[in-house]
């Protein structure tokens, strides 16, 4: 009975302490909003595997235990600055239980990247990430839609300062991938080559060549602009910064 | 296996060309007659900076900051922070406002032409977006922009030298451009001329916006921005400061009567150019476009998007000055409406207020005067007929007594008796024209019921008008006939005496 019971209470916490799955994504054809310099047109992508969820704090505290370098004592500032981990509690624990449950923000690129590469994966490039939320509960590509468009736009004109949404409880997309968009931000390993001119209205520029000392490359797509301003925060950010509303999830390779 | 690509992605957002950004051309304009020339920005730089660094004070809508009252170049340092916040947009509509200094408009700064501004922008912890910051007063790719991006929980610097002397909007030119600045991030940077402005008694800060919401306007609740109408340039609401009735009420901008008051009004858009008029007054002196020239004598001036002008008048009357965009609907029906009141004794040479206040009956005079002329001619050639005098009556009527009698002569319950079928009349029918001439106060009963009330004299009417208005009543609605001639209405006009109520 006792053990029952203690199982019981136990139940919730193992669950929130679980790795999140993972789920395939299979490969397609897909065209980004953004123009790559090196391809033209619709892209492959491979097939890959996406956490279901974004990783939770319950998930990243498990991480800083068995990895206390990454604790927020100890990290160096060159790989995670200012405001790490500073919602926690303690150098260990969240603040809350409810927090545990939450997407983990406050984290660097190199403490996401770190995190991956524990599980022996590694954060998605952007347009993995962008292939894998291109889709609805319905479709794989529901970009055309401006329902679409216009459900993540709510998201951007609500506060950041409303408490999060455990991690996971969002509606599953039509690859079973949850809360892509409407809760957090997430890194891509990628984002440092974002390069997003911080002034944007320099179109036609010809300074636009100091971009990688190549033609720097338009947005293919305008209507895109609930995407782009995701690519206009990742391109803000230096690898070792964090914010509130910025958290990851991993990917593996498909062999 | 997916390869990493050579993702040197480099992704230009350029959802928004502002082409009137370009601040290339900086040559000096043309001379205007008789005008002094400022010489733009080569006359700007009045050498390095003197003395400590001197932090600016920044002051939140409607406050303007004190004159700077420097005579010499200083380093300025300015700290904006960005901070997006849920505020109401009007009564018990709520919307996610991004701002400069936690206000729309944003923080008002305040420098001196010459002077290095040392900008530091900073972005909220609690944001969700990156910003940056345009100020049309800089000298330099971008207004500040490139510079100045910045994302959550982060700050960034940059300098520049305040060479051109006006008053110029800032803004937030993160893309998309136009979303950052319909969500309320834009306000003012004045640059004042070496030699300062002329003084005045009051400074306001006043900064219109047009707003886009999903819900109608006035809808209740937390209203998210809607992207398409915005495109489209169809507004739920335009607005003084960011609010409906952010400046009316107890909020209302004050003056006294005597007082000089300068404006220093600006546009952040995105998309809508101001008709900025204020009711009631007339502008001594317009800086139209924030620029050096002065006009003067203006009704109403207009303020492009990204724009602004200073105006200045001088209070005379006491009363409530209602600054508005002239673009009418937008005052009465999309909020951009502001009050100032003025206190002070009145000062009726100027105006008077309310002196008459009649009824104008307009056209109507002008058709029954025909009927009235007809009938006094006829009354002079000795060959009236009732019929001429009826029309001539009902005319006069319609101007006259039909307001409390009503145009069918049932006057108004308990308040104005009825001439229709009165017994009061029937009773004696000459004394309608006795009533007419001297008016008739206190308790009369008219078919039964009891009237207290007060009729003025109308003895502005000649004896033949008079007549003819007595005809035209014992004439209608059931009274028993018959006509009054003028020499009646003469015999009353000399008895003098007003008409007593009559005894039952």
């Amino acid at each position: 009975m006792r053990a029952a019971l203690l199982l019981a209470c136990l139940a919730p916490l193992a669950a929130l302490a679980a790795e999140p799955g993972y789920v395939r994504v299979p490969a397609g054809q897909f065209a980004t909003v953004l123009a790559y310099e090196d391809a033209a047109g619709p892209q492959r992508v491979d097939a890959f595997e996406m956490m279901a969820r974004p990783v939770s704090n319950a998930d990243f505290q498990a991480f800083v235990r068995s990895h206390p370098q990454w604790r927020r004592d100890r990290v160096s500032p060159l790989l995670a600055g200012h405001g790490y981990l500073e919602h926690w509690a303690t150098r260990d624990k969240p603040a809350s239980g409810a927090q545990a449950g939450q997407p983990v923000t406050h984290v660097s690129w190199f403490a996401a990247s770190a995190y991956c590469s524990a599980q022996g994966a590694r954060l998605p490039r952007w347009i993995e990430w962008e292939y894998a939320a291109a889709a609805d509960e319905r479709r794989r590509d529901a970009r055309r839609d401006p329902a679409w468009r216009e459900r993540i736009l709510a998201w951007y004109a609500e506060p950041a300062t409303r408490p999060l949404p455990a991690s996971g409880a969002g509606a599953p997309n039509a690859y079973g991938l949850r809360d892509l968009h409407g809760v957090v931000w997430e890194w891509t390993d990628d984002h440092a080559s974002l390069l997003v001119s911080a002034d944007n209205r320099d179109q036609g520029d010809p300074d636009k060549a100091r971009f990688c000392g190549a033609g720097a490359l338009s947005v293919a797509d305008r209507e895109q602009y609930a995407v782009l301003m995701r690519v206009a925060l990742l391109s803000s950010l230096e690898a070792a910064d964090s914010t509130s509303l910025l958290g990851f999830r991993c990917v593996k390779d498909v062999r | 296996m997916n390869r990493p690509r050579k993702l040197f992605v480099a992704a230009i957002l350029a959802l928004v060309s502002l082409a009137a950004c370009d601040r290339t051309d900086r040559d000096p304009p043309a001379k205007p007659a008789a005008a002094a020339d400022a010489r733009g920005s080569k006359a700007g730089d009045l050498g390095p900076p003197q003395g400590e660094p001197i932090k600016a004070v920044l002051t939140s809508p409607p406050m303007v900051p004190p004159p700077t009252g420097r005579t010499a170049p200083a380093r300025v340092v300015v700290e904006l922070e960005v901070i997006e916040k849920e505020m109401e947009i009007s009564e018990g509509v709520r919307y996610t406002f991004w701002t400069f200094g936690g206000t729309v408009p944003g923080s008002f700064i305040r420098v001196r032409q010459g002077d290095t501004v040392e900008f530091h922008l900073k972005n909220s912890p609690d944001s969700k977006m990156p910003h940056n910051i345009d100020l049309h007063g800089v000298t330099g790719p971008g207004g500040g922009a490139a510079s100045s991006f910045t994302a959550p929980g982060h700050a960034s610097r940059f300098t520049f030298k305040a060479l051109n002397a006006g008053l110029y909007v800032y803004h937030c030119a993160t893309a998309p451009v136009g979303m950052h600045v319909a969500n309320g991030m834009y306000g003012l940077i004045l640059i004042e001329p070496p030699q300062g402005l002329p003084k005045v008694d009051r400074e306001y800060y006043v900064m219109q916006g047009d707003f886009y919401t999903v819900g109608k306007y006035r809808e209740k609740g937390l209203q998210a921005f809607n992207m398409a109408s915005a495109i489209d340039e169809k507004p739920t609401y335009v607005l003084f400061n960011g609010k409906e009735g952010a400046l009316t009420g107890d909020k209302a901008l004050k003056a006294k009567t005597g007082e000089h008051v300068r404006l220093y009004v600006g546009n952040g858009g995105p998309n809508l150019v101001s008709s900025f008029h204020v009711i009631g007054e007339i502008f001594d002196k317009v800086w139209y476009e924030g620029g050096t020239h002065v006009q003067e004598n203006v009704q109403t001036t207009l303020i492009p998007a990204g724009g602004a002008a200073m105006m200045e008048f001088h209070v005379e009357v006491p009363g409530s000055y209602v600054l508005v965009d002239h673009s009418i609907f937008r005052a009465f029906n999309k909020g951009a409406l502001a009050i100032l009141k003025a206190d002070g004794p009145e000062v009726k040479d100027i105006y008077s207020g309310k002196e008459v206040d009649e009824t104008y009956i307009g056209d109507r005079a002008q058709s029954s005067l025909a009927a009235v002329s007809d009938a006094a001619k006829s009354a002079r050639a000795g060959a009236l007929t009732v019929d001429e005098q009826v029309k001539a009556g009902q005319a006069l009527f319609a101007g006259t007594c039909s307001t409390c009698h009503q145009a069918n002569g049932q006057g108004l319950p308990n308040v104005f008796p009825p001439l229709a079928k009165s017994d009061y009349i029937a009773k004696q029918p000459s004394r309608i024209a006795d009533v007419v001439l001297h008016g008739l106060t206190g308790p009369v009963t008219v078919n039964g019921n009891a009237y207290n009330s007060v009729m003025p004299p109308m003895n502005q009417l000649t004896d033949d008008e008079i007549a003819d208005i007595a005809t035209y009543v014992l004439n209608s609605w059931g009274n028993p006939g018959g006509r009054i001639q003028k020499d009646e209405v003469a015999k009353f006009r000399k008895d003098a005496r007003p008409a007593a109520a009559p005894t039952h």
